[in-house]
């Protein structure tokens, strides 16, 4: 019995750390709807300042309390800046680009982080007031850990406080219920998010300043934290605070009780949660169905065939991209082969986001799957690379089907944030079950059959497969199915009207994607030699994403100009000092200059062009 | 396979046609293709990178090898294996270096050294410390430096076996180094003292451990010792949430690599006492080897040496001393050459194995304690790498190739 209070304790103290993660970002998102990738990154920042403040000021608990909010301040003036340069030009794109804009900002600070603070994990030496214990039931406890369990409700409590008892908190709460409205009630909305986003950037900074007396600030904070400030926001209910609190408390005890019983579930519990939850209760434990945002309902042209010249190009292209292995070197040769694998990732997520409308925040579950799944042929089975190649794109689109069965009729950032779920999960059984998978050391030798081996014919069987797959998706989006595809993105009212199968179509939209996806991951598999649990990882998911949105979405030539782009600019980069920084700066520039992607831009472009010499 | 081996021989004495020609040209430097996870974990190679640089300055200085000079070409991987083997392929066919070195991470490692066995060209792993790069997945092509999960556990089982305690708990990140760790502390330890026991054991995932309830969970299994096998941020939280519980009080405690400069600076006066680790005394070595090592590094970089530190230059000199021994820059040749190729490092000479390319640098045993605010090893004893390995005929059986 004392042990179970003590481990509810930790379980609440746990709860109320992650809350303080958690509630900038349902904040920022409850107004902007911007979901804030960099949250982890002011949170890794407000960290960082405490260390600054607190290693200089006088060890005694009033001089804390002031360094503490001091970080705050200095974080919540970071977010306002990155919300005037960066978020308020462009808060009429489609949602995935602003994550893309702030995944640019992730880049630069962390690299910039290292800069000023230097590689070291940085920790504050506690004062003896914070060593202490309290006893509970003949048990320690932390004194500073029965603080946090007050921190958590206090702070929620001036929330709310703030957001029903002034008139800013009201203004906050119409713009989160109706912006439109809002606005043409006359309300300066650039000044109410301006200060939206400060309140959650200084909250993610109190949260990081709050979490020093128990570690250290570190470079790995910021994707830590981003993972579990998503998940108690999706659990809660995006942009609802009580939501998260409630979120947190389930999560927290859970843990707590959890890692005691089953030592080895610590990284899946939270996703089961979370996948729970939401199967339960799409919108989370409080969270309401998106109000439709009026300025953003735009209608899209339908696509057309392409015009002559793009076949003509693309025809060129084609032929040059054949033609490679004679021109180019055997490292330039290894990229291309990349770069066709990239196109067929890029185009299966292309697939649900562009016609299908169904973000995917996990896209890289499906390339791993098929990844590993060419691995196990090769390696369990002994079988030829044919059969690899052929088990794979079935295995994940299998395992798709059935993921998507419990997931497509979810839209918007919930949908995004599902397969997330299920992509942490995957990831999670490939790095942890080492028997089975041989965790993060990988399956080793998946090397290809003789036939194949040489770089230029593998190069070939890549440039074959993937763009063959990639132009059969192509076909389906001319066909009467990505027509429809497309009809249920654009109205699905008035496409259940005249009769088309809604969830049928969208999920044989995400099968098909997914069994794509494996597809380029088992290509991937064999071109590298290896299978690893990083292919399943968030940065891999997110290098899709990239991808896509750097093509532009909405174009049909997107993922295929993106992907090559993306290849060619990342190897090229990697090789320099520096190279995050630069990338996101090249990715904020990209988004700020050309939201619609390159090929977006550049059909834009030829419209004008064509217009004038009409 | 054979037409796949031949086709690959054929392609690789292609590529290595130009290297044998640059090396009849004396001026031309000595090329190594160094790749590390420099921006995904900078505590550790940041020193690192400033280690070789320092070794490279002083092989120059002394003439360089075989009449050349040696030049290090280093890339980022970002912690990526796929990116480590495409940039490996690019040091090799672009910028034509003579061997490969470097990585951090086991997967990155192990990646590497697989494609250099497909490639046939020498790969030195420095830091990556899964058993399986010498031993299940080892081949004539690999050799790798530091002391692996094995040798770490090895060394500090003698001490734990001291501590005569009965009952264990485990603590480890829960991925392949972690589970390795508990795997051979649970096998030694029961070879050495029979009748042990392992109470519980605690899996936090890496990089994100629930301190608290991680420490609580341990504490309900009632221990008379503990093994931990977490570092870095992780390692910080469990030891501040240990202290204030009182995990630690009246039981022993044995934990890997929490003796390096850079696990230890981060717990600083919080350092809990008397732990039993593996790591670097850097502030308390006093051999002439470990001072002129510390000196120099102090002159140019201005900041004291950390593990990684030792290990960026120890792989240099490795290397200097692997060409030199073989007299020729040919793979196959330096692939025989380098086995039992001896070699200085700021823990004294070391040697490449022959039985299974490991090098025998070995890291120092001690305890913690807290010396002016900070944490350091006292009691320490430097274990050779040679005398925490198993017998020859068991890596025998490990070891395929």
């Amino acid at each position: 019995m004392d042990l179970f209070l003590l481990q509810l304790l930790t379980g609440l103290a746990g709860a109320s750390t992650l809350f303080l993660v958690a509630a900038g970002l349902t904040v920022i998102f409850g107004v902007t709807r911007v979901v804030n990738f960099a949250h982890g990154s002011l949170f890794m920042l407000g960290a960082y300042i405490a260390w600054s403040i607190l290693s200089r000021l006088p060890r005694s608990p009033e001089y804390f309390v002031l360094g503490l909010l001091a970080a705050a301040l200095a974080t919540a003036a970071i977010g306002a800046v990155m919300e005037l340069a960066l978020l308020r030009r462009i808060y009429r794109a489609p949602e995935m680009l602003q994550l893309l804009a702030t995944f640019g900002v992730v880049l630069v600070v962390q690299d910039a982080a290292l800069w000023l603070w230097g590689p070291v994990d940085l920790a504050v030496s506690r004062p003896p007031w914070l060593r202490g214990a309290i006893t509970v039931a003949g048990l320690r406890f932390p004194f500073y850990d029965a603080v946090l369990i007050a921190v958590g409700p206090l702070v929620l409590g001036l929330l709310l406080l703030l957001f029903h008892r002034t008139r800013w908190g009201l203004l906050v709460r119409a713009a989160t219920a109706d912006r439109d409205m809002v606005a043409a009630l006359g309300v300066d909305q650039r000044w109410l998010f301006t200060s939206v986003f400060a309140l959650g950037a200084g909250l993610a900074g109190l949260g990081g300043a709050l979490s020093m007396p128990q570690g250290s600030a570190n470079l790995h904070m910021d994707l830590a934290v981003i993972v579990d400030a998503f998940v108690v926001v999706v659990v809660g209910g995006m942009g609802s605070l009580s939501g998260a609190f409630l979120a947190a408390l389930l999560i927290g005890v859970l843990q707590a009780f959890g890692i005691v019983l089953l030592p080895k579930i610590t990284l899946v519990l939270v996703f089961l949660v979370m996948a729970a939850v939401l199967v339960l209760r799409p919108h989370g434990l409080l969270g309401k169905p998106q109000a439709e945002s009026r300025a953003e309902a735009e209608t899209l042209a339908p696509i057309r065939p392409a015009p002559a010249i793009l076949r003509r190009l693309g025809l060129a292209a084609l032929l040059l991209a054949i033609a490679a292995p004679f021109l180019a070197g055997p490292y330039l040769l290894t990229v291309l082969t990349e770069a066709a694998i990239a196109v067929l990732f890029a185009a299966s997520l292309h697939v649900m986001m562009g016609p299908g409308g169904m973000a995917s925040f996990g896209h890289a579950a499906w390339f791993g799957i098929g990844a590993y799944a060419a691995a196990f042929t090769a390696q369990g089975l002994g079988t030829s690379m044919a059969v690899g190649l052929l088990l794979a794109p079935l295995c994940a689109g299998a395992v798709a089907l059935a993921v998507g069965g419990l997931v497509v009729r979810m839209s918007g950032v919930y949908l995004a944030m599902l397969t997330l779920a299920f992509a942490q999960i995957a990831w999670a059984i490939a790095f942890q079950w080492v028997e089975l998978t041989g965790g993060d050391n990988g399956v080793l030798g998946v090397w290809p059959d003789p036939w194949a081996a040489n770089p230029r014919t593998l190069y070939w069987l890549a440039l074959a497969l993937c763009l063959g797959a990639t132009l059969l998706l192509r076909r389906l989006l001319y066909a009467p199915f990505g027509y429809a595809l497309r009809a249920t993105r654009d109205s699905p009212l008035r496409a259940a009207a005249i009769g088309l199968p809604l969830p049928r179509l969208r999920l044989a939209a995400f099968a098909i994607a997914g069994a794509a996806a494996g597809l380029a991951g088992a290509v991937f598999a064999y071109a590298k030699g290896s299978v690893f649990p990083t292919y399943m990882a968030i940065p891999h998911s997110v290098d899709a994403l990239v991808t896509v949105l750097l093509g532009g979405v909405q174009t049909i030539a997107g993922p295929i100009v993106g992907a090559v782009a993306y290849t060619v600019l990342q190897s090229w980069l990697l090789t320099s000092e520096f190279w995050r920084i630069k990338l996101g700066l090249l990715i904020l520039l990209l988004v700020l200059a050309f939201p619609a992607g390159i090929a977006g831009a550049t059909h834009a472009a030829w419209l004008r062009w064509r217009g004038r010499s009409a | 396979m054979p037409i796949a081996r031949r086709t690959l021989l054929a392609a690789a004495a292609t590529l290595a046609a130009p290297g044998t020609i640059r090396a009849q040209s004396t001026s031309a430097p000595i090329r190594i293709g160094e790749i590390n996870s420099y921006t995904a974990i900078p505590a550790f190679t940041v020193p690192y990178r400033m280690g070789w640089q320092l070794a490279v300055e002083q092989v120059n200085a002394a003439g360089g090898v075989l009449g050349r000079k040696l030049e290090v070409i280093s890339h980022d991987d970002a912690g990526k294996p796929p990116d480590a083997v495409r940039l490996a392929g690019a040091l090799l066919d672009e910028s034509k270096v003579d061997l490969l070195a470097g990585g951090f991470l086991s997967n990155v490692g192990l990646a590497l050294s697989d494609y250099a066995r497909q490639r046939r060209r020498l790969f030195v792993a420095s830091e990556p410390l899964s058993d399986a790069l010498v031993w299940e997945q080892g081949h004539r092509y690999c050799y790798r430096l530091r002391p692996s999960t094995y040798m770490q556990v090895a060394m500090l089982v003698e001490d734990a076996v001291k501590l005569g305690a009965k009952r264990w708990v485990t603590v480890s990140p829960n991925y392949e180094y972690g589970q390795s760790l508990v795997k051979w502390f649970k096998a030694l330890m029961l070879q050495r003292q029979p009748g042990v026991e392992f109470a519980a054991e605690q899996w936090p995932a890496l990089g994100r451990i629930d301190a608290g309830a991680t420490a609580a969970a341990l504490a309900q299994a009632q221990p008379d010792a503990i093994f931990n096998g977490t570092f870095g941020p992780d390692l910080t939280n469990f030891v501040r949430q240990g202290n204030t519980r009182g995990l630690f009080e009246k039981r022993g405690v044995v934990s890997v690599l929490t003796g390096e400069p850079e696990y230890l600076e981060p717990l600083g006066d919080e350092t809990p006492q008397g732990w039993i680790v593996t790591g670097w005394p850097v502030e308390s070595v006093t051999d002439p080897t470990s001072r002129a090592f510390i000196d120099a590094y102090k002159a140019k970089f201005n900041a004291m040496p950390k593990m990684g530190s030792v290990v960026g230059h120890a792989t240099i000199t490795a290397i200097a001393a692997g060409i030199a021994k073989t007299g020729s820059l040919d793979t196959e040749a330096m692939a025989d050459g380098f086995k039992g190729a001896g070699f200085p490092t700021p823990f004294g000479p070391a040697i490449w194995r022959p039985q299974d390319n490991q090098s025998t640098l070995g890291t120092y045993v001690g305890r913690t304690a807290v010396r002016g605010g900070k944490g350091v090893m006292i009691d320490w004893r430097y274990v050779d790498g040679a005398a925490a390995m198993p017998s020859d005929a068991e890596v025998k059986r490990m070891r395929p190739a």
